[in-house]
């Protein structure tokens, strides 16, 4: 009834291109970006920035950066913990003045950066680093390319673990983010307020994604779908298969920096490259893109949205509402969130995206089916 | 503290427990995870001093205490969510009981103007007050365990390490990094050479550092390790015959379930102490009576006198401590966070007080000022008897060499203070 086409009316090509062609959805659209920009500073307290927030509108990013690299382009990649320790590490590196030693003599350093172009700096450097390890996907192919991916995994928390010059010759190999504002407002370090950690962390969810939605889109979009789709069939169409992997891998991994930048210097604050950055982060976000709807940009939201609250809800429930003892419901979580993700592959292996396609569908028609 | 943009919609969630009087001390604790192994024994320690302290006591001065138990399965994230979610409830102190997420809660909680008290990990050079004004130490950290160590070698030897070779097998972490730097100058003090070995979280594989170890044949292996890690390593230094008396755990890598995996091999193993061992005391007493008999014991209740228990009872036993400072520096009951600061930097352990409190001689006898947040930095050292079951105290508290980590802990409070632009709390 209030959500088709019929009524809305394209009097220009720009009008009957936009990403949300249903009025309906187009409001929603706004009130959810109101709603976020406008209502939740003034509401946000520490415990919802840093519980729930933050960590969601940082995972989406990374959510995004790897749905376009294996739900868009079709490339397995298990590096996604690495590529944020690279995006984590080139901001710290970049907030502190990078310094250039040779032969034991400091040639020079860089200036610190402002924290924006800092974790800008980060998702370059990922990108960069992302292309280098996307090189032989040219090569190989699904489980192969996955196992290539997990030495990247490996390779980068070992390096980041073993070079001193990377976490600036600290003793117990931390990286802490120093105090940077902002025009003049905290945005690292402890004395920050919650409404503009979660407002900057806001402002790089929404750029990404809008960059992310209007490139899967328009033609780089579609040379990666079609790789995907049929890499051989993409190239006698005249895809260049070296073009598409390579930008899917830069543009995902820049995400994927950017995101671990943030999660460092924004989020957490200070970070143990074998800790915050292992394997099982790189399987969180693979969950993430799974449950959420692979190829999809609003499956990276919800799916991000569903790993992040779930664990947080069920303890919430479990430890404070019902009393049960803590390792019981730590325990719990581990069962549920894994019946889940098995109920969702049997289920709907498409994902929550596929959720909100079927309702949308439904909607179209509802109140009358027939 | 800090200004908040707008209402808290949603403080009533977090704020469903009732407002009363009451002295709120969060237990960042792992019942789940490799590392769970310690960190059972000492929530179950933590808890059960504090379920004594209401029981037989009353609470501490009159106001009942409340232990907030959150799990972080040593997860830092975890770990941050656990601190959100508990300092609205007037959390008096900090024990997170991991050395990563204390780096995490140092600056946050210095803004709040909470304590954290990292006993015997986190931030060695948060021993120095007048930088780390929030955070305490005491009564001993990872320096002064790396020196009671050598200290301890010294000693087997006759006072001549000169030319030994010394393996340090440490978990990958800022834990295992930290007794590195006061090794080394160890090392060139007495003249031994060093080794170290890295061992990845969780710790499950480790053939190559002790097939490495077998290579280089050192003298004496020090481990900093913790949870699983421990259990793999004395089973491997059994796997390749390396000698139990040489082979020195720090005190996370000293409990019980520890060394019965190896069985009779492991006998012989030495690990320094925190805490005196065993459930000898007229305390234990005390906790069969009021808090096991009646059923109120924390967890499974099977941890009683274990290593990792004792030190969940010592932690929560200084904690009392310094409330009870706390209370007699402001002459109020119910405390505040900041009280408690005061407290625990006014705080005086005699071997008095301790005796009273049914543990004499439980811990060394320390005082900790503004400007030393570390204590003296007393460490005792214990060897397992395996056909006894037990871990045996064969060296009693001794000082460490306050001449080499002094100036180191100078040096990397100055970096931080640096860093963070701070200048002297002590003024």
């Amino acid at each position: 009834m209030f959500y088709r086409e019929a009524g809305d009316f394209s009097t220009t090509y720009a009008q009957d291109n936009q990403t949300f062609p249903i009025k309906f959805d187009r409001y929603r659209y706004y009130v959810v970006l109101f709603i976020a920009i406008f209502v939740i500073p003034f509401i946000i307290n520490d415990y919802w920035a840093n519980s729930f927030l933050l960590p969601f509108l940082i995972y989406a990013i990374a959510a995004i950066g790897l749905n376009i690299l294996v739900g868009y382009c079709g490339q397995v990649s298990l590096g996604t913990g690495g590529f944020m320790a690279v995006g984590a590490y080139a901001c710290y590196k970049f907030m502190t003045g990078v310094d250039i030693w040779w032969g034991g003599e400091l040639l020079f350093r860089l200036p610190q950066f402002n924290i924006f172009f800092s974790v800008i700096m980060g998702g370059v450097m990922t990108a960069l680093v992302g292309v280098l390890f996307g090189l032989p996907s040219l090569r190989i192919k699904g489980f192969y390319l996955a196992v290539a991916t997990l030495a990247a995994q490996f390779f980068l928390v070992w390096l980041f673990n073993r070079v001193s010059w990377f976490y600036n010759y600290s003793a117990s190999g931390q990286i802490n983010a120093p105090e940077r504002d902002l025009a003049g407002i905290l945005i690292t370090g402890p004395q920050t307020e919650p409404w503009a950690t979660y407002l900057f962390c806001l402002f790089f969810t929404i750029v990404c994604a809008v960059i992310a939605r209007n490139m899967t889109r328009g033609a780089s979009g579609r040379k990666w779908m079609a790789i995907r789709d049929m890499d051989i069939a993409a190239e006698i169409i005249g895809v260049n298969p070296l073009r598409a992997k390579l930008t899917a891998f830069a543009v995902s991994s820049f995400f994927i920096g950017i995101s671990g930048a943030l999660f460092f210097s924004v989020y957490l604050g200070a970070v143990e490259v074998g800790e915050a950055f292992g394997i099982q982060k790189s399987f969180l976000v693979l969950f993430m893109i799974i449950i959420g709807g692979l190829g999809s940009i609003f499956g990276s939201f919800a799916g991000a949205a569903f790993l992040v609250l779930l664990p947080v809800v069920l303890k919430i429930v479990g430890v404070d509402m019902l009393g049960w003892p803590t390792d019981i419901v730590a325990h719990f979580q581990l069962v549920i969130v894994g019946g889940l993700i098995v109920m969702f592959l049997i289920l709907e292996p498409h994902g929550l995206a596929q959720l909100w396609r079927v309702a949308k569908e439904k909607l179209r028609l509802w109140p009358f089916p027939h | 503290m800090k200004y908040k943009l707008g209402t808290m919609a949603v403080a009533g969630l977090m704020a469903a427990s009732p407002v009363m009087a009451d002295l709120v001390f969060p237990s960042l604790s792992y019942r789940t995870g490799p590392y769970a192994a310690g960190g059972i024994p000492f929530a179950d320690g933590y808890a059960d001093y504090f379920t004594l302290l209401n029981e037989r006591d009353g609470g501490i001065g009159g106001v009942m205490t409340r232990v907030l138990e959150c799990e972080t399965a040593y997860n830092t994230e975890k770990g941050v969510e656990c601190y959100e979610a508990t300092k609205g409830e007037g959390a008096l102190v900090y024990q997170p009981l991991s050395t990563g997420i204390t780096y995490q809660l140092i600056p946050k909680a210095t803004a709040d103007d909470i304590p954290i008290h990292s006993m015997g990990y986190g931030r060695t050079s948060a021993a120095n007050g007048d930088v780390f004004s929030h955070v305490f130490n005491y009564p001993a950290n990872y320096w002064n365990g790396a020196s009671a160590a050598i200290n301890h070698i010294l000693e087997t030897n006759g006072g001549d390490i000169n030319g030994k070779k010394i393996a340090l097998v440490y978990h990958n972490s800022a834990y295992g990094k930290e007794p590195i730097r006061t090794l080394e100058e160890l090392s060139k003090k007495h003249g031994f050479e060093l080794v170290t070995l890295a061992v990845d979280h969780p710790g499950q594989e480790q053939k190559s550092q002790w097939l490495q170890i077998r290579r280089e044949r050192p003298d004496n292996v020090i481990m900093y390790g913790w949870g699983v890690m421990n259990q793999v390593a004395i089973q491997e230094a059994a796997n390749i015959r390396f000698p139990m008396e040489n082979f020195i755990g720090i005190w996370w890598s000293g409990a019980e379930i520890d060394v019965t995996s190896a069985g009779d091999a492991a006998n012989g193993y030495k690990a320094l102490a925190l805490t005196a061992v065993g459930n000898d005391f007229p305390l234990f007493d005390d906790i069969q009576k009021y808090v096991v008999d009646a059923g109120k014991a924390a967890g499974a209740g099977d941890q009683i006198g274990t290593v990792p228990y004792n030190r969940g009872i010592y932690a929560a036993m200084l904690a009392q401590l310094a409330v009870e400072k706390a209370q007699e520096i402001h002459g109020v009951a119910d405390i505040t966070s900041g009280m408690m600061r005061d407290g625990m930097e006014a705080l005086s352990v005699t071997e008095a007080r301790m005796a009273e409190l049914g543990l004499p001689s439980f811990g060394p006898a320390f005082d900790v000022s503004c400007a030393n947040h570390g204590g003296e930095g007393m460490v005792a050292v214990t060897q397992w008897d395996a056909s006894a079951g037990q871990f045996v105290k064969i060296a009693d508290f001794a000082p460490t060499d306050m001449d080499v980590i002094g100036p180191l802990i100078a040096e990397d409070s100055a970096a931080y203070a640096a860093e963070n632009n701070i200048e002297g709390n002590c003024g």
